[in-house]
């Protein structure tokens, strides 16, 4: 086995040194009664045999790559940067662990440190944690934090979060006596319907959360939400496509206490939905109480500049079962790679590239309204995502599109059945004229 | 007047914002001009950001080496011998990350109807096959990111399976005091009660505690086996037939699953559920802290709680299907740290039912080849044949004023990646020391030598070991000045 160093002379060796003469001898501790024998497993593959086997599963899935898809929906397909797989393949940062001892990895420390630093200027927060393990659970997680902090036990979410989000956080809240209202939404603008949060916000409500872009890629408007939000004495929790904060208004700006979402778009790719990565990032008022690792600025005995992991008093490490997290492996190679895309896009690029994504998406919608059978459900402002409303159930149309070998979006008749005719097209900046021509081109003749 | 730089390696003092400079583009985006009005048009001013975030402006060639440089700073499997206990730190081979990479892994998305995608399911189909096998657990989810994930997910099945047989009083949870931190923190945030059990003399659970503390409110005991001493809890059997008897669930931490494989499966050991960390026994690699993937496998009883989707095989069709109305419910976006995943099925396709086995055996051996050679020098509180990993103790060099901690950080000098020190809790100036299998006898002999050096060194002269590491791009950190001052972004210069 060419993973295993040692040889069978080394063994020998190696247990000669021990007195012993049988490597049974060491797993003397384990009962007879519940001792293994093999496992009924296919018999090892070689290298040859394992790629060619399993460019063989692959070759059996369709791609992005030779199929045109307009699926978004949490998880978004934009370009990656050919640097980003070589820097990080570097093998001092894949096969690192978590940087516990700086002087071994001031590498990793310095990029976890720009990447809280870049993620709190996307933001406009003060703190940003290491990262966690996607946009659901970093939402789930502040929800958590708010309980804690106010003491209350009702939480409010915009139903134009992602479905997913919602259900994540259900998940995490059944451990507590946590209690989730939905607020519905303006069935004109697709956006939260304030009215009605704020007959919700009474003094039990520990937080309110809400996306924008929204499930349906509407940008929402969240002027004056903040100030009530917090006259409740709630928090207010805000998740952005972090791309479209290189020209939409920041969670900041929109008076959070936290941002906290999917950084996915960020260079990371497909990856049938995983690894993604989690942001999660508050004001000043929380930073000794943020679930997860962060890195701080200190100095050496040299009185050199050099960066650690701190404020480790609140991880599980130290404070066990008081922790405020139990978090531990986050998403650190994620986050790195977050950090190498938005160096590489930078200042300009952040706004050029939420640009592409804005005029592809108006591009789309321009061609839409032409069509006689098909319109929107909203008037809205939409980043690069928007909610079609199809003459037929979307299942119709999805099937004839993919007998023209196109994936066209997603069906959200089950997630929200008042929208039995929605379909949901995401056009990303990989996405050209000719290929949001061919798709509507198409629509017109279902 | 250029300066010779005494170190030809050392760190550039530089952040990326600092690099940064007006009119510097690191990556070339499309032109736009699809649509012909203004696009700044379309968007209400009340929506606009109004002042750009401070990104930096770098050139592509200044990225790639200042990543590059970062990476140097670094010590990695690949560069440097990785000892850290419980955390399972061996080779992570290179074909599993270029199958990784395979366009049709990566370039699918998690909604894509099922029929283009049977080639993913099947290969997660396959993967849940024989995790269940090598564990000996009825069915898995794949979803957990992490294994505090898991873990959380773990407790999450505990609540429910208690809750659906009318024992919602049961809110109490046992962990061991050699238990790693995220057992009880896991259990806490899901509303349960921690109660500590003391080790024995023998380093184990000690089964006359647990027999007082067991009773009509307890939910779960989690347990680590081998434990974090690395020593195999022997008792196990009695301790499962006991927790069963008073109604309580049991609960394996699989971060020492390591020691296992070929020789002992969970299931066997009588664990209702298990968490298992892909980035350590299964060879995926840690990425400097994630991401990791931390699949829960269940006996029968508790199949019906897992969260939904699970993977579906029907009439030659992979599906991805919502589990029973009994499930805990959606545990993460979309269905798990793929990528990880990916690579453990390639690991256990290369190793097979043998090699896994002898993985565990070389694991065991290394382990017990360095304890039995480190222990001339330094305590070893529990001086009995280890499984995967041993504690050692620097309480001897402590007499000369010397911690754990500055052995770790010597050892940084002497070109090796400290253990973990100061855990398990149990045992004072702690080094937790695993070698894992994928290291050559050569490695491990050097190790030694340095590790016995050190503590000569402890003894004559201590000060070179308190003051280390030496050679280091940055010297010893002051944590306590970072935590009481915290500075935790780059503020741009007004």
């Amino acid at each position: 086995m060419s993973y295993l160093p040692l040889t069978s002379s080394d063994r020998g060796a190696m247990l000669a040194s021990l007195g012993l003469k049988d490597i049974e001898e060491l797993f003397r501790s384990i009962p007879k009664s519940i001792r293994s024998k093999e496992y009924d497993l296919p018999l090892p593959a070689s290298e040859l045999e394992l790629v060619n086997e399993l460019e063989a599963l692959a070759a059996q899935n369709r791609t992005s790559k030779t199929t045109l898809s307009f699926l978004g929906a949490g998880c978004y397909d934009h370009y990656v940067p050919a640097i980003i797989p070589h820097l990080i393949s570097r093998g001092e940062f894949l096969t690192a662990y978590t940087p516990y001892q700086p002087e071994a990895s001031q590498g990793l420390l310095q990029t976890i440190y720009e990447y809280q630093s870049l993620i709190t200027a996307l933001t406009g927060m003060d703190v940003s944690n290491a990262s966690h393990y996607d946009g659901a659970t970093s939402v789930a997680e502040a929800v958590l934090v708010s309980i804690h902090h106010t003491q209350r036990k009702k939480v409010l979410l915009a139903r134009t979060l992602h479905p997913d989000y919602r259900q994540v956080i259900a998940t995490y809240l059944k451990g507590g006596d946590g209690e989730i209202k939905e607020i519905p939404f303006d069935k004109a603008t697709g956006s939260i319907d304030t009215a009605a949060l704020y007959k919700e916000l009474s003094n039990d409500v520990a937080a309110v959360v809400v996306s924008t872009p929204n499930f349906f890629g509407v940008m929402e408007d969240l002027e004056g939400l903040a100030e009530r939000v917090h006259e409740s004495g709630a928090l207010f929790i805000v998740s952005s496509h972090p791309l479209s904060l290189g020209l939409f208004r920041t969670p900041r700006e929109w008076g959070a206490d936290f941002a906290c979402g999917e950084g996915q778009p960020l260079g990371l790719g497909l990856n049938f939905g995983g690894p993604l990565l989690g942001y999660f990032a508050a004001t000043n008022e929380f930073m000794r109480k943020i679930p997860g690792r962060i890195v701080g600025l200190t100095k050496d005995n040299r009185g050199q500049r050099a960066f650690v992991l701190t404020l480790q008093t609140r991880e599980q490490h130290i404070r066990r079962e008081r922790a405020a997290s139990n978090i531990c492996s986050n998403e650190a190679l994620c986050a790195l790679t977050a950090s190498i895309y938005l160096s590489a896009l930078g200042k300009c690029g952040l706004e050029r590239i939420a640009r592409l994504n804005l005029e592809r998406v108006q591009y789309l919608k321009e061609k839409i309204k032409k069509l006689k059978h098909f319109s929107f459900y909203f008037s809205s402002t939409n980043f690069n995502e928007c909610l079609i409303k199809c003459p037929t159930g979307p299942k119709k149309i999805l099937d004839a599109l993919r007998g023209q070998g196109i994936i066209g979006g997603l069906d959200v008749s089950s997630y929200y059945p008042e929208f039995p005719d929605g379909l949901l097209v995401c056009v990303t900046e990989t996405k050209t004229k000719g290929d949001i021509d061919k798709f509507v081109d198409l629509l017109s003749k279902v | 007047m250029y300066q010779v730089p005494t170190q030809s390696l050392t760190m550039d003092e530089k952040l990326i914002f600092e690099k940064s400079k007006p009119g510097k583009e690191g990556c070339s985006l499309p032109r736009e001009g699809m649509v012909s009005s203004g696009l700044e048009s379309g968007i209400p001013p009340s929506l606009k950001r109004t002042a750009p975030p401070v990104l930096p402006e770098v050139s592509e060639p200044e990225i790639v080496r200042h990543f590059t440089n970062l990476s140097r700073c670094n010590m990695g499997v690949d560069t440097n011998f990785y000892p850290l206990g419980s955390c399972t730190m061996k080779y992570n081979p290179r074909v599993n990350e270029t199958i990784a990479q395979l366009s049709g892994f990566r370039d699918i998305h998690p909604l894509q109807p099922a029929d283009t995608t049977q080639g993913m399911l099947k290969l997660l189909y396959e993967l849940e096959r024989h995790l269940s096998l090598i564990c000996g657990m009825e069915r898995f989810t794949l979803q957990p990111a992490a294994g505090a994930h898991g873990e959380l997910c773990g407790m999450m099945l505990v609540r429910a399976y208690h809750k659906k047989h009318g024992n919602g009083k049961r809110k109490k949870v046992i962990v061991p005091d050699s238990s790693h931190g995220t057992n009880p923190a896991s259990a806490a945030l899901f509303g349960f009660e921690v109660v500590v059990v003391p080790s024995n003399e023998r380093g184990r659970v000690d089964r006359g505690t647990l027999d007082r503390v067991l009773n009509d409110e307890t939910a779960c005991l989690m347990m680590t086996n081998p434990n974090t001493l690395g020593l195999f809890e022997d008792e196990i059997v009695p301790i499962a037939k006991l927790t069963h008897e008073r109604g309580g669930l049991l609960y394996y931490d699989g971060a020492n699953l390591n020691a296992c494989l070929g020789k002992v499966r969970p299931g066997d050991m009588g664990f209702d559920i298990v968490h298992l960390n892909l980035h350590k026994t299964f060879s995926t690699p840690h990425g400097g802290g994630g991401p990791g993937s931390g699949p829960v496998g269940v006996s029968k009883e508790i199949v019906r709680f897992l969260p939904s989707p699970l993977i579906a095989f029907n009439k030659g069709c992979y599906t991805l299907e919502d589990s029973s109305p009994d499930s805990i419910g959606r545990l993460k976006l979309f269905h798990g740290n793929i990528g990880v995943l990916v690579r453990a099925y390639a690991y256990i396709r290369s190793m097979g039912s043998a090699g896994l086995a002898q993985a565990s055996e070389d694991a065991v051996l290394s382990a017990n080849y360095l304890r039995n050679k480190i222990s001339k020098a330094y305590d070893v509180p529990y001086n009995d044949f280890c499984m995967h990993e041993f504690v050692a103790s620097a309480a001897r060099q402590n007499l000369k004023g010397v911690h754990a901690g500055d052995i770790a950080k010597r050892l940084i000098d002497y070109g090796f990646h400290p253990p973990t020190v100061y855990f398990p809790l149990i045992v004072k100036e702690a080094l937790m020391i695993e070698p894992t299998e994928t290291e050559p006898k050569e490695t491990l002999e050097r190790f030694i030598e340095a590790m016995l050096a050190i503590a000569k060194e402890a003894e004559e002269n201590p000060d070179i070991v308190k003051k280390a590491p030496h050679t280091t791009v940055v010297g010893r950190c002051d944590e306590v000045l970072a935590a009481r001052e915290p500075t935790l972004c780059y503020q741009a210069p007004k």
